[in-house]
């Protein structure tokens, strides 16, 4: 017998295990701190974050560690979904009908598998973004200890800090725009970890398809669970 | 400025012109290091822990008279030896005080995240503000001069006042009222600039040291610490000295453009994706049980 491990019961699937969710939220918690405080390093007419966050002298301190979560997080996110966020000959057709997908004309995009290739570049964009992040974090976590002839690693990571922060800003202002409101149902996925099978079906075809090929053979064998794959679409 | 009290402009009912009128005054303050009349004694750098509450630290040995590496965070104002062969052959042996050159354009300031952390006073001095200091030592990068430097214990950013306690009192800095050969000056910009010129041109036409010249780098819009150098074409032989300081273009570049673009990119970002939820809203997820939702 097949272990089921992506259908549920009541006609739904596991889009996210508790270990990813766990990861998410880890990551996500922690970014939204580093957003936060260092937005009020950013600019004076945001500094008033960093009072909310209990002072300045206590954001600088929290910042690097809060980062040092986050490069962890994203680390482990490598670790678990690096091999799915590989990208694959599709992907460019996806990209080339990328404004239908804007327009939520989805019936005109090709299939996506478990991760469409924007979610495969916001992966990759935090990856890359956060390893710079994590390497020049460092060098502006401990300035005095680079000593004055490496003085140019200090004038290099204060510029390139800020600039890798802006690229994860951009990916993230889209990454919660459509987790919450533009795709229904991907917030709850992320937090109880499921969806519903149109929900699959419709966002991530080929990754649902093979989900139910996978697993839906063993329909029938549990009657506990829901019948699912194309050959039980007609009979109930 | 109080002294601005003290200038009479018109007076009422008054016969005759008005006493000090035209009389131009300049607050500026700026501090004049004479290298060429050092004999590095030290007592300034004695005199500065003695103002500013500090007790000695451990010196460090490098074959030299030098006290240590570098200014430190509670030793603010620090001889710097170089032995130095001239062309000739015959060796010089230079040495100049080093501490705060309070720009007119200073890195540090412009650096700054923090609010009120540095203030830049009318009278040219660059204060640090301790109690708005956030630690995040941004200002170490952007000196151009290795001067701010980071307290492991306080985890803040201490530097060279100019004695701005004791100049905003109407005295001199601590290292000034110490030395003992009268290398060090104290006045105003312009006077301490032509006296300094002053002594350059004594130096180049009286005493054979031809490149003798004063130092007040105009990359970082002048200094209120200013230096007679026997070789101003040669600053980096005391000690270090930068040719042509300036606010890191790395700090402007992340200052300037960088920042502007990026609010606009963000507010941009925030904008757009409203925009879109207005024009396009949420994806509809079609109700394909044919696929497998049996529900």
């Amino acid at each position: 017998m097949i272990r089921q491990k992506y259908l549920l019961p009541d006609g739904r699937v596991l889009r996210y295990s508790f270990h990813e969710r766990l990861v998410h939220w880890m990551a996500g918690f922690s970014y939204l701190y580093l957003l936060l405080s260092g937005l009020a390093f950013w600019s004076p007419w945001l500094f008033w974050i960093a009072i909310v966050l209990g002072g300045g002298t206590v954001a600088r301190e929290l910042h690097p560690w809060f980062g040092l979560v986050f490069a962890i997080a994203v680390l482990l996110m490598y670790g678990m979904w690096g091999k799915q966020m590989r990208e694959t000959p599709a992907d460019k057709r996806w990209w080339e009908s990328i404004r239908y997908y804007i327009r939520n004309e989805d019936d005109k995009m090709p299939a996506a598998d478990r991760f469409n290739p924007g979610q495969k570049l916001l992966f990759w964009g935090f990856l890359v973004n956060g390893m710079l992040l994590l390497l020049t974090g460092l060098v502006l976590w401990f300035p005095q200890y680079i000593p004055w002839s490496l003085r140019v690693l200090r004038l290099i990571s204060i510029f390139l800090h800020p600039v890798c922060a802006l690229f994860t800003i951009a990916l993230f202002i889209i990454h919660v725009y459509m987790g919450t409101a533009m795709e229904r149902g991907a917030f709850g996925s992320v937090i109880r970890g499921d969806v519903s099978r149109a929900w699959a079906n419709h966002h991530h075809h080929s990754w649902f398809q093979q989900v139910l090929r996978e697993e839906g053979a063993t329909v029938g064998s549990q009657p506990n669970r829901a019948p699912a794959g194309p050959q039980s679409a007609t009979g109930k | 400025m109080s002294q601005a009290a003290t200038e009479i402009v018109r007076i009422s009912g008054h016969a005759g012109s008005v006493p000090g009128a035209g009389l131009n005054r300049e607050y500026t303050v700026c501090k004049l290091v004479d290298t060429t009349t050092c004999i590095g004694c030290k007592a300034c750098e004695v005199a500065c822990l003695e103002w500013n509450g500090y007790t000695f630290t451990e010196t460090s040995f490098d074959n030299s008279y030098q006290t240590m590496p570098e200014t430190a965070w509670n030793y603010w104002n620090l001889i710097k030896f170089n032995e130095y062969e001239r062309d000739d052959g015959s060796l010089m042996l230079l040495m100049r005080k080093d501490q705060c050159m309070h720009c007119a354009d200073p890195g540090c300031l412009a650096a700054c995240p923090s609010d009120a952390a540095i203030v830049q006073y009318a009278n040219g001095i660059v204060d640090f503000q301790e109690a708005h200091c956030i630690g995040c030592g941004y200002c170490l990068t952007g000196c151009p001069f290795n001067i701010p430097k980071f307290s492991p214990t306080a985890r803040k950013v201490f530097k060279c006042t100019l004695c701005n306690d004791r100049v905003s009192q109407g005295l001199e800095p601590a290292c000034i009222k110490t030395c003992p050969t009268g290398c060090l000056h104290f006045g105003t910009k312009a006077e301490m600039k032509e006296l300094a010129e002053t002594r350059a041109k004594q130096l180049r036409e009286n005493s054979g040291y031809r490149d003798a010249g004063v130092y007040d780098p105009s990359g970082v819009g002048g200094t209120h610490v200013i230096y007679v150098l026997h070789d101003a074409k040669n600053p980096e032989a005391y000690g270090g000295l930068p040719r042509n300081p300036r606010v890191p273009l790395m700090v402007r570049l992340w200052k300037h453009p960088l920042k502007w673009i990026g609010n606009l990119g963000m507010i941009a970002g925030v904008l757009g994706v409203f925009v879109h939820y207005l024009r396009f809203g949420p994806k509809a997820v079609k109700d394909d049980r044919p696929q497998g939702d049996t529900r």
